[in-house]
C-alpha cells in the first residue's frame, strides 16, 4: 500500500515517499531458518563493507537525506547503518526476535529504511507529515516542536521520521497484525523498496 | 570550478527561495558523496572524522539559513579530511623513503621497525632491522632487515582457540 505525503513536504523533498505491508503475526522467538540466515549474512559483512557502504547509492541517499533533514547521519545513524555498527561492535547479527530479525535481514539487504507498527493499533493509512501546534507523540513528555517530520495514521503521528515510535503502536506482546512500512527518499528505487517490504514480509509469513 | 569552493544560490527573491533550498540539497548531496570518499579513502589508514553538527535533535524541514550552514560545515569537514589525508601521504612517503634505505643499510638503522600501516599498506607485517646471529651478529656488525610473515592465518587462529578450549 502506498502513503502518502503532505504536499508542502512533497514539493521540498521529491522522491520522500512511504509505502507499507500488513501481515499476520505475533512477536516471539526467530526460528532456526531465520537465525541460520542472519548468521550468513554476518559471514559476509565486514568492517570494510561498513565503511564504503556510504558510497553506495540507497545508503548514501539516506544519508543526505538526514542531512537535508538537520540530522547528523553520523550521530543519529540511518537504520541500515545503525545495523552495520551493531554487527561490528557485537561480531554478527544477534536474533533479537520476530520482526525485528526479518527488518534486519530485509535492511542490510537492500538498504532500505524500515519500521514495524502493531497494524490494530493505526487509524487508516500512514502518511509523512510535519506535526501540527500543540501535537505530541503519545507515550514521550511534551509538544513535539512545530514543523517536526512524523509518521502518522490518519488521526496522530504513530512515530518520528527516523525516530522514536508512539507508546501502543509498536509490535508487543498483544500484536496481532504487523505493518511494516518503508521510508522511500529521493535516490531509493521503487524496486528496492518493493524487494525489502516483499522480504519482510515473506520472512513472517513463514514463520 | 574547485570541488571545495562554495557554489552559488540562486538570490532569494519571494517564490525562488524554494528553489535556492532545493540547490543546497543538492550540493549537500554532492558534499556528502566526497566526505563519504574520503572517509573510505582512509580506512583504514586514518580514521577521519566526518562528524557534521546536526542543526536540531529531531527531524524537520530545513531553512535558507540552516541549509547553508549544514552545507558551510560540510565544506569545513571536507578540507579538514583533505588535509589529514594529504599530511598522512607526506608521512607514509618518507617512511617508504625510509624503508628503501633501511634495506638498502641495515646497520644503519639498528633495531628500527617499519610497519606496512606506516607506509600506508593494508594488513599485518613489518620490516625489523636485527643482527644476524643475535649478539655474535651484534658485535660483528652484521645487520639484516627481517620481514614479518603477516598476518596470523584464520585456520592458525581458530586452532588455537579449539586447543585452548580444550584444556
Amino acid at each position: 500500500m502506498q502513503g502518502w505525503v503532505a504536499p508542502h513536504l512533497a514539493a521540498e523533498f521529491p522522491g520522500l515517499g512511504i509505502s507499507w505491508v500488513e501481515v499476520d503475526g505475533r512477536p516471539g522467538r526467530s526460528p532456526k531458518a531465520v537465525d541460520r540466515r542472519l548468521r550468513d549474512l554476518s559471514d559476509r559483512f565486514y568492517g570494510a563493507h561498513a565503511i564504503h557502504m556510504r558510497e553506495r547509492p540507497i545508503p548514501w541517499a539516506y544519508r543526505v537525506f538526514f542531512r537535508q533533514i538537520g540530522l547528523d547521519p553520523d550521530r543519529s545513524r540511518t537504520p541500515v547503518e545503525q545495523l552495520a555498527l551493531e554487527r561490528l561492535q557485537r561480531g554478527g547479527f544477534a536474533s533479537r526476535g520476530l520482526p525485528r530479525d526479518a527488518l534486519t535481514i530485509a535492511t542490510v539487504e537492500t538498504g532500505v529504511a524500515l519500521r514495524a507498527f502493531d497494524a490494530e493499533r493505526l487509524d487508516g493509512a500512514l502518511c509523512i507529515r510535519d506535526s501540527a501546534p500543540g501535537e505530541s507523540l503519545p507515550g514521550r513528555p511534551g509538544e513535539l516542536s512545530r514543523g517536526t517530520l512524523t509518521i502518522a495514521d490518519e488521526r496522530v503521528p504513530v512515530g518520528l521520521l527516523f525516530g522514536a515510535t508512539a507508546e501502543g503502536r509498536e509490535v508487543g506482546g498483544g500484536t496481532r497484525r504487523i505493518a511494516i512500512a518503508a521510508v522511500q527518499v529521493e535516490g531509493v528505487p521503487q524496486i528496492a523498496v518493493d524487494e525489502a517490504l516483499w522480504m519482510v514480509a515473506a520472512t513472517l509469513e513463514t514463520a | 570550478m574547485g570541488l571545495l569552493q562554495r557554489e552559488p544560490v540562486p538570490a532569494l527573491h519571494g517564490g525562488n527561495e524554494r528553489l535556492a533550498r532545493a540547490e543546497l540539497r543538492r550540493q549537500i548531496g554532492r558534499l556528502e558523496l566526497q566526505l563519504s570518499g574520503l572517509v573510505a579513502e582512509a580506512f583504514p589508514r586514518l580514521d577521519l572524522d566526518a562528524a557534521v553538527p546536526a542543526a536540531g535533535r529531531e527531524p524537520r524541514v530545513l531553512g535558507f539559513g540552516d541549509l547553508e550552514a549544514v552545507r558551510d560545515a560540510l565544506v569545513a569537514r571536507i578540507a579538514t579530511a583533505r588535509r589529514a589525508l594529504s599530511e598522512r601521504a607526506q608521512v607514509e612517503a618518507r617512511n617508504r623513503e625510509l624503508l628503501g634505505r633501511m634495506l638498502a643499510a641495515p646497520e644503519d638503522f639498528k633495531w628500527l621497525r617499519v610497519s606496512r600501516a606506516d607506509i600506508g599498506r593494508p594488513g599485518c607485517g613489518h620490516w625489523h632491522s636485527r643482527p644476524r646471529l643475535g649478539p655474535l651478529g651484534m658485535l660483528m656488525g652484521w645487520w639484516q632487515v627481517k620481514v614479518s610473515s603477516g598476518c596470523p592465518l584464520a585456520g592458525r587462529l581458530a586452532a588455537v582457540d579449539q586447543e585452548s578450549q580444550g584444556d
